[in-house]
């Protein structure tokens, strides 16, 4: 009662980075709240699964294994989470930001009426005094997340329901073992006592799942465009870039929306959140929402004709200037101080 | 084969790329007044799709339902010129500052009172929360099967349909039976453009708020072409329990927000003269942040 539950993906016997980077994640305020960490992972071939995730410091890790919950349809996930959370009355639920954790966490929080924040960017416990009410709240989370275009940040918490909900990106926790023999405990769960065979109708006939081609995440450099960039020809000149020095392209929202690049390019909150060792930001001005996923990169280049763009303020070197006569000249001087 | 009745579930939303400052309301909620209003893009995504089935099964017939402020009403006009046969727009002061969750029980209250339907169709979320929650969430309430993320309808059979999904890593095909709630992502077709016949035909609908307000001179036209009436329900029309709805309906509260204040690093600045570039890459190269 009053844990920190942590719904677990996995896909083909593998639990997902995201979930992992969660379990981190609570196991932290789990320590803060003094209550236990409990891991949930429902799906087919099943072995061994808590293995993955106990040494991330899980106390309890329950399995609902069986052929047809694999692949993932939304019913028969739902309906487990939402009778589990009914007996075990968690006070935080977690899941990932991904097609599976959006499909199911408002299905869960409408079932049980507790409140969902979508796409945190970042996790804390704290207290909340409802002055009209008088009444003092004791150990909230607080989910934290950019709103309305990025121009604010907005503290959002859930006084009154349970369990409190929140999904995260991918990346945007990092994932740590905390001890390989962690202690935890688990509970296989009997399929039939939590998902009805009528749960089961929706079918999926077929599926094509590809790996992802790009590999921005794992990227150390990253060379990033943003609308400034202006074209899909000026994009280019970023993969020329990219090329030479052996990095990856992103992109901001507004450069996927205006069509200059893919959308698994983009970079941010709704985005893939990364850390390489260096970002350089081409005429990308620099809203929350992007800075969210990228902030945390050791060193920023920012290429940008306004002196003044917000995502100066984050960078170590601030460029200012037409991108198109800029970039050409970083590959030529690469190019001449490596050989 | 029997033409569907379908219902679009669509949102009028401020454009997010032009937010001045006095967008934010002093209790965290959004001062939709003051900012241009747009279809949410999914929503016309949805809206397609929903017309497609409609173009391949006669007899279908597709409902667009919205919530919000009276001027919501824009974007029923907008699907009526689409092709849509009618709208639906549900307003009142009693859902102001509700959070998906009140949302999701005032839509999923308002179906119920729109009469039997094989399929609701949503965009995958909206620009302004970019939550994508309400679709699964009407879902729930209505005890519907979801199917999310789809990009397109591959077949429609008595009680069921099949669609394709599109994922962040792939693509799925999925059957599930009706009825039945989807929703539809970017990724599907973009919606077609105003029709010139469906212009001159439903450019004075109105909802019955508007035509009070209205100065012109089309008064009689309602009478006689009743599809110019575009349905407006208020909280008596929804059978609803006071808690559910608004700020009090809704378990999330805005603690506190903070404008974006960003503190400068002591950055080194450059132009895009030789040397400074030549010196900038010199040094990446030394310290191995590069090459």
């Amino acid at each position: 009662m009053n844990n920190i539950f942590v719904y677990c993906e996995v896909e083909e016997g593998v639990v997902a980075d995201v979930s992992l980077e969660l379990l981190t994640k609570g196991r932290s305020l789990a320590n803060e709240l003094q209550c236990q960490l409990e891991a949930v992972i429902i799906g087919s071939n099943l072995k061994d699964v808590e293995n993955q995730v106990i040494p991330y410091g899980v106390d309890v890790a329950h399995i609902v294994e069986d052929p047809r919950l694999a692949p993932y349809t939304t019913s028969p996930h739902a309906a487990v989470l939402i009778k589990l959370f009914q007996e075990e009355k968690p006070q935080i639920a977690l899941m990932g930001a991904t097609p599976i954790g959006r499909d199911l966490g408002p299905r869960v929080s409408s079932a049980l009426h507790s409140g969902l924040t979508a796409d945190c960017t970042s996790l804390e416990i704290g207290d909340h005094e409802d002055k009209k009410a008088g009444k003092v709240y004791k150990n909230l989370l607080y989910q934290i997340r950019p709103a309305f275009g990025g121009n604010i940040i907005a503290w959002i918490i859930n006084p009154d329901c349970r369990p409190q909900m929140a999904t995260v990106r991918e990346g945007v926790m990092k994932k740590e073992i905390l001890n390989v023999k962690y202690p935890g405990k688990v509970n296989r769960l009997e399929v039939s006592k939590y998902v009805s065979d009528t749960e089961f109708a929706v079918q999926v006939i077929e599926r094509h799942l590809e790996k992802r081609k790009i590999n921005i995440k794992g990227a150390s450099i990253v060379v990033s465009g943003g609308y400034g960039v202006g074209s899909k020809e000026n994009f280019k000149l970023l993969y020329d870039l990219a090329a030479v020095l052996g990095a990856e392209v992103g992109a901001s929202r507004a450069a996927v929306d205006a069509g200059f690049t893919d959308h698994e390019r983009q970079i941010g909150q709704t985005g893939i959140t990364v850390r390489p060792k260096l970002y350089i930001a081409c005429g990308i001005s620099g809203q929350v929402q992007h800075r969210a996923g990228m902030e945390e990169s050791a060193q920023i280049i920012s290429i940008n004709t306004d002196p003044d763009a917000p995502i100066n303020s984050l960078a170590d070197y601030v460029i200012t200037g037409d991108l198109s006569e800029i970039i050409p000249k970083m590959i030529k001087y690469y190019k001449q101080n490596t050989k | 084969m029997k033409g569907l009745r379908i219902i679009v579930l669509a949102k009028q939303v401020p454009d997010t790329r032009n937010v001045g400052k006095d967008a934010m309301k002093a209790d965290g909620t959004v001062n939709r007044a003051v900012l241009p209003a747009i279809f949410n893009p999914e929503d016309l995504n949805a809206l397609e799709l929903a017309l497609r089935v409609k173009d391949e099964i006669p007899g279908t017939t597709v409902t667009i339902l919205t919530m919000g402020p009276g001027r919501a009403a824009e974007i029923i006009r907008e699907g009526l010129y689409r092709g849509a046969d009618g709208g639906v727009l549900l307003t009142d002061r009693a859902f102001a500052g509700s959070d998906t969750l009140a949302t999701s029980y005032a839509l999923s209250q308002a179906i119920k009172e729109m009469g039997d339907f094989d399929l609701i169709v949503a965009g995958r979320q909206a620009i302004d929360g970019d939550t994508a929650q309400v679709g699964p969430q009407v879902a729930e309430k209505m005890g519907l099967f979801q199917v999310t993320y789809v990009e397109a309808v591959l077949k429609v059979e008595k009680s069921s349909i099949t669609v394709r999904r599109r994922l962040d890593n792939g693509v799925e095909t999925v059957k599930a039976p009706l009825p039945l709630l989807l929703t539809v992502n970017s990724s599907a077709p973009d919606c077609r453009s105003r029709n010139a016949k469906l212009l001159m035909k439903y450019k004075h609908a109105r909802t019955v708020t508007e035509r009070q307000e209205a100065t012109e001179d089309y008064l009689y036209l309602y009478d006689s072409r009743p599809f110019l009436n575009i349905h407006e329900m208020t909280v008596v029309e929804i059978k609803s329990e006071p808690d559910q709805l608004g700020l009090a309906g809704s378990p999330t509260k805005v603690k506190r927000i903070e404008n974006v204040i960003l503190q400068a690093k002591d950055a080194k600045r450059l132009t895009a003269a030789d040397k400074g570039i030549n010196d900038l890459m010199k040094e990446l190269i030394d310290s191995h942040v590069i090459g």
